[in-house]
């Protein structure tokens, strides 16, 4: 699978662990929509360091844009490939329902 | 190793110079819970891992050496490993800050 199947991948997986695998459900609420407007802001800065000065380095055929590396287009978002944006939702939303979870459980 | 190898780890250093000093800010209790800390970490960082070595080792995304430092773990850059406990860390601080934030505001 390329990295932009993979990432919409993520995303689903780590939205239907919060609604319907752990039922923390933090997706239908406003702190972590709150959460994330400050998460993805930071993320397109820290991001766009990573992937601006080529520290990573994608295969084009496994995203959709062709290997430039401009600050927007070309299936980019400050420097990084789109697919970044899912990947790192995914990520942090998987954290906070765990610890939301684990919270919870005590 | 010259200065551009530390690149990686600048960004990781950045990332917890914005959120730890939210725990002071906040009095937030993430770091007082060491356990759950490192369970909500792990499972959000083990799957990642797993996706990354596979991604990296297929060719998806590599990393530049002049850029990190020359340790790697099954392929990975010593940086990257650390990718996935800093940043599920920064987001449950920050999760936990807007938390406080709103109760705040509704006492």
């Amino acid at each position: 699978m390329s990295y932009t199947q993979l990432a919409v991948l993520a995303v689903l997986l780590a939205v239907a662990l919060d609604q319907w695998g752990l039922r923390t459900r933090l997706t239908s609420t406003r702190a972590w929509w709150a959460t994330y407007a400050i998460i993805v802001v930071f993320q397109l800065l820290t991001n766009g360091w990573l992937t601006g000065r080529g520290i990573v380095r994608y295969d084009p055929d496994a995203i959709i844009g062709d290997g430039r590396v401009p600050l927007v287009g070309d299936g980019r978002l400050f420097y990084a490939p789109v697919e970044d944006l899912g990947f790192g939702f995914a990520l942090v939303l998987t954290a906070c329902v765990t610890w939301v979870w684990l919270g919870a459980r005590r | 190793m010259s200065l551009p190898h530390w690149s990686y780890v600048a960004m990781l250093l950045f990332c917890l110079a914005g959120t730890l000093p939210l725990v002071a800010v906040f009095r937030l209790t993430v770091l007082r819970q060491p356990r759950r800390l490192a369970l909500a970490v792990l499972a959000a960082a083990v799957p990642f891992l797993v996706w990354d070595f596979f991604a990296t080792r297929s060719g998806q995304w590599r990393f530049d050496p002049d850029q990190t430092l020359p340790w790697r773990v099954a392929g990975l850059p010593l940086e990257e490993v650390a990718f996935f406990v800093v940043i599920p860390l920064a987001g449950v601080l920050t999760f936990e800050a807007v938390q406080a934030v709103g109760r705040r505001a509704r006492r």
